[in-house]
């Protein structure tokens, strides 16, 4: 077995007890991360249903001829915004409303005459479902002859962007302080299994180990440590989802990309965390 | 092999750890270094070593001018000196054994070639039956043999002794120090400091006495001066 993958295999073996402290500390710590995490992906999830509803609805004029609107239709569906437009009859409409609004069945039924105006919605594609984009389509569907209004929750969708943005900050902030957090936990983690050793290395350089030598079992153990650290927080987190998802709400997990990035980060922290250490030592002894 | 002309050691905080030290130790020299606690023996041998930087003066090791030595080149330097010390310095949680193959796996030493190395310097110790044990199971006397196999594995020319039978009872000593006479017997330079001066009376080996960080015997130098001086 390589001499390197050995001595820090060997680590293990000899300090069982900080070794798996450290792992459970950086366990923990990225459990944190991936906890907020979790929250991130269910709130971003949630904005993703609601900006969902966002559609524009447009009303057309009483009589335009069906052939225009069949191909203000294509036209519509071009806009680089738009993910789909779909073209309501007046007698559509009223089969809508008859279906939707049973309190008000009866009156709908005794109708002459059908009241409700043929409409083209307009879906947009997701990155679009904002204020600006949704008023510039808006602003542009009004600029067809045969068209009579434009309506959109203007307040709803403002709302929605506001949320997002609100949530885009915290997101940024709060991910940032844990992220900090877990890497000053893990780094002073690392420190320690480097102190515990400094007697060894000491003895290491004695002998006439290179500076190299003597490092790179350590950093493949820190990277070792963070990624089992991560491993088991991508575990809590997946125990802390199945409890939500199961008992209070139903939640979203990470996908397998975001999973492995937390394992990714982990190990990351542990190879650059071990290399500052032990560079640290390594210059002072 | 070691020259020292003219060297000052300054203590970080102030004060002069050595003061114009100048000596020449010669290929298979046995010398003993010599002084009350804190007269600059170890300091002599950490400059040897490079362990610390050399203030002024020059000091050359094996070919080695530490002057101009850079750190990447310090574990070069190790390897062709054996160290012992007097608290052994062996790594507690590997035997005897792999105490000694880790200084032969550190220089990138051809893994097929190493137990059978180890096997002769613990052999050369007489610890051969040993090998297997850890640290806490061996004497002091055992382990500080352990240390000097380790040192020598590598084939030194130099072997640094930093007051080896310091933590040893007297048989234990004799011990030690009889093996450090047949390593040097065996054509590799010995440099021990001690102020065990028992020990230095039982051997006719050359002594350098340093006294607060000065020179002040060299039997060497001395002891030819007064036999030219006498009649």
């Amino acid at each position: 077995m390589n001499l390197v993958i050995r001595e820090a295999l060997l680590a293990f073996r000899r300090a069982p007890l900080l070794s798996t402290l450290s792992v459970t500390t950086i366990a923990f710590s990225l459990f944190v991360v991936g906890l907020f995490g979790l929250v991130a992906v269910n709130l971003q999830q949630a904005l993703r249903d609601v900006a969902e509803r966002v559609e524009i609805v447009t009303y057309l004029l009483p009589g335009t001829p069906i052939e225009t609107i069949l191909l203000a239709e294509k036209d519509i569906e071009t806009f680089p915004e738009v993910q789909g437009a779909a073209y309501v009859s007046e007698d559509e409409a009223l089969r809508r409303a008859r279906r939707e609004l049973v309190e008000f069945r009866d009156v709908l039924r005794e109708l002459e005459r059908n009241p409700l105006p043929a409409s083209i919605e307009v879906r947009l594609k997701p990155r679009f479902r904002d204020a600006e984009h949704v008023n510039e389509v808006a602003e542009r569907l009004r600029g067809f002859g045969f068209v009579d209004d434009v309506r959109f929750g203007r307040d709803w969708v403002e709302n929605v962007d506001r949320l997002r943005q609100i949530a885009a900050a915290v997101g940024l902030v709060v991910g940032a302080a844990f992220a900090a957090v877990a890497i000053i936990i893990i780094g002073t983690t690392i420190r320690m299994a480097v102190l515990q050793r400094s007697r060894e290395i000491a003895i290491m350089r004695l002998v006439g180990a290179t500076d190299g030598f003597i490092r790179r079992p350590f950093l493949l153990q820190g990277a070792l440590k963070g990624m089992l650290g991560g491993l088991v927080a991508v575990g809590l987190s997946y125990g802390a989802y199945a409890l939500i998802d199961r008992w209070l709400i139903h939640a979203a997990f990470f996908s397998r990309e975001q999973a492995v990035a937390i394992v990714g980060f982990g190990m990351l922290i542990g190879f650059f965390g071990s290399a500052a250490s032990v560079g640290r030592h390594l210059r002072r002894v | 092999m070691i020259k020292f002309t003219n060297v000052f050691k300054a203590f970080p905080k102030g004060g002069l750890a050595l003061k114009d030290v100048s000596f020449h130790i010669a290929k298979g020299e046995f010398v003993f270094l010599t002084g009350h606690s804190g007269a600059g023996k170890s300091t002599v041998l950490k400059l040897i070593y490079a362990e610390e930087p050399v203030t002024s003066g020059e000091v050359r090791v094996s070919g080695f001018n530490l002057a101009e030595l850079r750190r990447k080149a310090v574990p070069m330097l190790r390897r062709r000196l054996g160290i012992v010390f007097q608290d052994f310095r062996l790594l507690e949680d590997r035997t005897a054994e792999e105490n000694v193959a880790f200084a032969l796996e550190v220089t990138g030493a051809r893994r097929s070639s190493i137990p059978a190395r180890v096997m002769r310097v613990l052999t050369q110790v007489g610890l051969a039956a040993k090998a297997q044990a850890y640290p806490r199971e061996l004497s002091g006397g055992e382990q500080q043999r352990v240390a000097i196999a380790r040192a020598l594995v590598n084939e030194p020319t130099v072997l640094l002794a930093d007051e080896p039978t310091g933590n040893l009872d007297e048989r234990a000593t004799r011990g030690v120090f009889q093996l450090l006479r047949d390593i040097n017997a065996s054509g590799t330079a010995v440099v021990m400091a001690t102020h065990d001066l028992d020990l230095v009376r039982q051997a006719p080996y050359r002594v350098i006495e340093l006294q607060e960080g000065a020179l002040v015997y060299d039997s060497a130098v001395d002891d030819s001066r007064d036999q030219a001086a006498s009649p």
